[in-house]
């Protein structure tokens, strides 16, 4: 999915070398995994691809939870692949962060204990089927925001995951729209499903994006290091731009009554989300983030027998195996 | 009972057990033990969904009253379901969710290899595309029982204790009726009880590489592919499996 308010980190080393890795980024050539890099680079993408990897496995939950109640085989279907689709993301996610030397495990135990953090929007309830339209649609249409401009970002491994995964995205969102557009145009009942979903998730939406960054200082680092490639509020008004007609198109009203179009910069105003929401989401306090949390310590927990069990046996087979030659 | 009624009947076994396992295999989502199984099981839920479409979508066919998969998938109560007990079973522990998985898959790839040639064309065609996927299932799941067997002694204990458990609902696959007489007489499908030895010729070298022991009886549940007597298990998948089509009946999804 994405990453949010990742904050660079300072870095202290040799102004020439800093100079001439910077040289590298403003020419637009990509960093990989064995070149110099500052300290601070490392951390910051360390932190940020953990992040978004971690999004993508939180992210099976609020979509698993409507996989055995889907109305039809196909819808079924299409949800399975799509959850499936996510795991895979976390997983060429994980490996962009090994290489910047750290295990999968470490970073595993830093979710669970609350030391990393995953996308906030996880953290809202899906409560109807309209909304795994709403996810589709409004939450893979907020991270394809964000993740296109990553495609050319500096460091390779993340830019390469972010090429195969922007493909499977617009994929999800697709079908995401397909969801809403059955609804808006389905019964009365369904009808009022998609409006909920939309009150429901339009707020979290613009959230993904963060708060206004306008004079962040992290965020300057990090676009130098083309690590971030736009400033949030520029993507927030992207997703806003572009949704609203979608909106139109399925007969569904956007839950901002301060939304209009703007003749003379040429985009929707609208309003602000209640960033004092997103700060208690971020603190622990969403309505899902201690069920979300626990689920995947339990899955974590109950299967450890399952990994200790299975590298068992892979080092008695190996063991065998040398005894044998 | 007629051919075509026969043919029903087979091919909602077919679709049911199908379609059943592939719901309690997806019931995972999200919470396994580790991203790559995570990606397994609903890979191979989506491969079982995807069969079901195929069977259940030959048996409205068969049965001509205009029935779609997706009717008979979400419109029937537990009684004319028709798949065998082993795959409503609940998912347990990861171990025993793997054990129902490899004895089922390890008769399941049996059955479309012998279908891949049956005389009704249709059946050949979804048999043949079907087994594809399914040797990769088998493979999976039986190397799962066997790292999970020889792992360490807990995991051990829970792939005893799982095939302990099951193992009276494994024979089910194999019993021979009415039903099975007709397509066996017609060619459509096999007996299954003539598929049980090399059934257990497999099952018992996978247990020996797992270090695992097959319980000495060989007494079998019945009642789930006749539909006569479910487990109590059932009908809570379906309360939720079926619960949208039925609170919002006509509805297009």
């Amino acid at each position: 999915m994405y990453a949010q308010m990742i904050k660079s980190e300072a870095t202290q080393e040799d102004p020439e070398k800093l100079a001439a890795f910077q040289a590298r980024i403003d020419a637009g050539e990509k960093i990989e995994p064995k070149d110099w890099m500052p300290l601070g680079y490392r951390k910051t993408l360390i932190r940020q691809i953990g992040q978004h990897a971690h999004s993508e496995i939180v992210g099976q939950l609020p979509e698993g939870n409507w996989i055995t109640r889907a109305p039809t085989l196909e819808r079924k279907a299409i949800l399975l692949a799509k959850v499936q689709d996510e795991a895979g993301h976390g997983l060429y996610l994980y490996c962009a962060a090994e290489t910047l030397g750290v295990t999968r495990d470490e970073i595993t135990e830093m979710l669970l204990d609350g030391r990393m953090k995953y996308s906030s929007i996880f953290n809202y309830p899906t409560l109807t089927w309209a909304d795994m339209g709403a996810v589709g649609w409004l939450v893979d249409g907020a991270a394809i925001m964000n993740q296109v401009p990553l495609q050319r970002t500096s460091f390779g491994p993340y830019s390469r995951a972010m090429i195969r995964i922007c493909k499977e995205e617009s994929f999800h969102q697709r079908q995401g729209y397909d969801i809403m557009m059955k609804m808006a145009s389905g019964t009365p009942a369904q009808k009022k499903m998609a409006q909920d979903a939309l009150n429901r998730f339009w707020y979290p939406s613009l959230m993904m994006f963060g708060p206004s960054d306008k004079e962040s200082v992290h965020s300057e680092q990090s676009m130098a290091w083309k690590i971030k490639m736009n400033t949030n509020d520029e993507l927030r008004q992207k997703f806003v731009d572009q949704t609203v007609p979608q909106a139109e198109y399925l007969g569904l009203t956007v839950p901002d009554e301060n939304l209009k179009w703007n003749e003379e910069t040429g985009h929707y105003d609208f309003s602000q989300p209640d960033w004092s929401e997103f700060f208690d989401v971020l603190k622990g306090n969403g309505p899902c983030n201690r069920e979300r949390l626990a689920a995947r310590n339990k899955a974590w927990d109950d299967g450890k027998w399952v990994r200790d069990g299975l590298l068992a046996h892979a080092e008695k087979k190996a063991a065998r195996k040398v005894a044998a030659e | 009972m007629t051919r075509d009624m026969a043919f029903f009947e087979f091919l909602c076994r077919m679709g049911d057990n199908t379609l059943v396992l592939g719901h309690r295999v997806s019931e995972w989502c999200g919470h396994a033990p580790v991203l790559e199984e995570d990606i397994a099981l609903a890979n191979t839920a989506l491969d079982l969904i995807g069969q079901t479409q195929m069977w259940l979508g030959l048996a409205g066919e068969v049965e001509g009253e205009g029935r779609s998969a997706d009717d008979l998938a979400m419109l029937r109560d537990a009684w004319d379901f028709r798949n065998v007990l082993l795959a409503e079973q609940p998912n347990g522990d990861f171990g025993q969710t793997m054990m129902r998985q490899y004895l089922f898959d390890q008769a399941h790839v049996l059955l479309l290899q012998k279908l891949a040639g049956s005389s009704d064309e249709r059946v050949a065609g979804i048999a043949a595309k079907a087994v594809k996927e399914v040797a990769y299932h088998v493979e999976r799941s039986r190397d799962t029982v066997i790292g999970l067997g020889d792992g360490t002694s807990e995991s051990h204990r829970r792939m005893q204790a799982a095939l302990d458990l099951l193992w009276p609902y494994a024979g089910e696959m194999f019993t021979d009726d009415e039903v099975s007489g007709i397509m066996a007489g017609e060619g459509i499908a096999p007996e299954p009880s003539s598929l049980r030895a090399a059934w257990d010729a497999a099952v018992q070298e996978t247990m020996s590489e797992a270090t695992l022991v097959i319980p000495d009886s060989d007494f079998a549940h019945a009642g789930g592919k006749t539909g006569f007597r479910h487990s109590e298990h059932l009908g809570h998948m379906l309360t939720q499996m079926q619960w949208l089509q039925r609170a919002y009946p006509g509805a297009r999804w």
